[in-house]
């Protein structure tokens, strides 16, 4: 890693590198049109079905989304909008003050991974709809597909240049688009549900319960999926934004609220998107399932629920949230490949995000993945929390990193990658088989004796990343020679 | 001009989510909402453009 890797990605954030100036400010209106447009997007119609699919029950279903869904509020509300109201800057200028250029870096470069990936998956929402009027079949993972047909992914090679075409022209247009399709989304969404609901034997609300409990959400697993409980549900609810709140991506959007109390804001798009858009698309999910079908992919859900309408649905849903990630992915990787013009880091990723819509199992597994990129960003999240909040109360410095000159935070480094293989391998010991293999018989009887899934980690993690940064800090800044260094520079 | 627009919008979005209503109280056919919902789709893009505030609050920040 060179000084120039460093200058370049501080010069593609260079416009924000200052904090946001009192008359740039924004009330409620702003955060509420924005949360409930971000949140209504392409895979809450993966989410609801996959839910279904993992035979969660009524009331595990609705009292999860609720718990997790508040959890996600209280987060945003509480942890992210008073630190980005306090310091107004861009997650990136601020991660860059606490952990240092290189770590940040390695963040960018992460984030651009799973944005290629979340594109792709977005992609693939995009194509499942696109495909019907041609009679080409959408893969089924649940009955083995492992790639789909030649046509299939002739399409999503069209639609991922078309959509990497258009992040190179920028993506501030399908940025407009993008809001002005949200009101009329979040409609599609539960009309088609409501339409369906006769169909699975209600026609008044007063035996919706009834039904959800016995039609929709059975309680059993359908093919080989696991069985997912209230903790999976309201873990996952929590997790699947982690990133942005938690993590705090999102001091970058609340940086522009006038109070940190807009953090409530994020109310609308999580009970909007992830409250009703995810029980809309389980109903749509369950009415398809009931009635013969098999293969519930987006596309056809909606078309099922909504016709043509439906259809359109899906394919904006899943292009104009592909595009702007693309266009963010491109940003990152643009980075380390300097000699690159944009269009080509950009058709790069593309291609990156081609294969990834063409391989079924990526949003068969969605909520795993989603999972697995929210744990491994809140650490994070704990670090500027401590180091805005606490550091200067117990007499640690702040931003000592950027203050003394560094390029790398050691205390930060172990304590992002020690908390997130940690709660890895509590995960991984008893799912995944190669973990497994080697952990059998070899764990103490307490480590044994924890059984987790990954959706029950979020706060476990969260509090030992932050437990081993103060701690290491500590042990960092009270070392002789950092102590005498902080003195003579002033920093205290 | 404006408030013409915005009642139209407005007309699109009911034609939107009301047949669904209707399917749901066993008054109107699937085929029908399905119609409907085309209509109000046609309706909502052809007049949101025209009115919706749509800038991004990094947009708002460079001007």
């Amino acid at each position: 890693m060179t000084p120039g890797l460093i200058e370049r990605l501080d010069a593609l954030y260079e416009y924000d590198r200052e904090p946001v100036s009192e008359k740039k400010l924004h009330g409620w209106k702003t955060f509420i049109a924005m949360f409930a447009g971000e949140h209504v997007a392409g895979t809450e119609f993966v989410l609801g079905p996959l839910m279904v699919m993992h035979g969660v029950s009524a009331r595990d279903f609705f009292l999860g989304l609720l718990v997790g869904n508040t959890l996600a509020v209280l987060s945003w509300a509480l942890m992210t909008a008073p630190v980005a109201v306090k310091t107004r800057l861009t997650i990136y200028w601020q991660l860059r003050k606490i952990i240092g250029p290189y770590l940040t870096i390695a963040y960018s470069a992460c984030y651009a991974f799973i944005l290629c990936l979340l594109a792709g998956a977005m992609v693939n929402v995009a194509v499942t709809a696109i495909s019907i009027p041609f009679g080409i079949p959408n893969p089924d993972f649940v009955a083995g597909d492992v790639v789909p047909g030649f046509q299939w992914i002739l399409i999503a090679v069209v639609v991922g240049i078309v959509i990497a075409a258009l992040a190179v022209l920028g993506f501030e247009k399908i940025a407009v688009f993008s809001k002005i399709c949200a009101p009329w989304m979040v409609l599609v969404f539960f009309a088609s549900a409501l339409a369906v609901l006769a169909k699975l034997g209600t026609t008044s609300f007063g035996d919706f319960w009834e039904v959800a409990s016995t039609r929709i959400f059975t309680g059993e697993p359908i093919g080989n999926n696991s069985k997912y409980t209230f903790w999976h549900v309201a873990g996952f609810a929590w997790l699947c934004n982690a990133t942005q709140h938690m993590g705090m991506s999102d001091v970058t959007i609340f940086r522009y609220a006038k109070s940190w109390t807009q953090g409530f804001a994020s109310a609308f798009g999580m009970f909007l998107g992830h409250f009703g858009a995810w029980i809309a698309s389980g109903i749509l999910c369950a009415a398809y399932l009931s009635d013969g079908f098999v293969n519930p992919q987006p596309g056809n859900i909606a078309l099922y629920g909504a016709g043509l309408a439906g259809a359109v649905s899906v394919v904006i849903a899943g292009w104009t949230t592909a595009n702007p990630t693309l266009y963010r992915a491109g940003l990152a990787i643009q980075v380390a490949t300097p000699n690159w013009k944009r269009w080509k880091v950009t058709f790069a990723a593309g291609a990156f995000m081609i294969v990834t819509a063409c391989i079924p199992a990526v949003n068969a597994n969605l909520d795993r993945i989603v999972a697995y990129y929210g744990l491994f960003f809140i650490p994070l999240g704990s670090f500027i929390i401590l180091d805005v909040w606490l550091f200067s109360k117990i007499g640690l410095v702040s931003n000592l990193t950027e203050k003394t000159g560094r390029l790398f935070s050691w205390p930060a480094a172990i304590a992002w990658f020690g908390s997130f293989f940690f709660s890895f391998f509590l995960y991984g010991k008893d799912h995944l088989p190669w973990i497994e293999r080697i952990t059998r018989g070899n764990l103490p009887r307490w480590l044994d004796a924890i059984k987790v899934d990954l959706t029950f980690l979020v706060a476990p993690e969260w509090i030992l990343a932050a437990l081993l940064y103060l701690v290491l800090s500590f042990v960092q800044q009270k070392r002789k020679v950092n102590a005498e260094f902080i003195r003579k520079g002033g920093l205290l | 001009m404006k408030t013409l627009l915005i009642i139209l919008s407005f007309a699109g979005l009911v034609l939107t989510i009301l047949p669904s209503v209707l399917v749901f109280k066993g008054i109107l056919e699937m085929e029908s909402h399905f119609h409907l919902m085309v209509a109000g789709m046609v309706i909502w893009f052809a007049t949101a453009p025209f009115w919706m505030k749509t800038k991004s609050l990094d947009e708002e920040e460079k001007k």
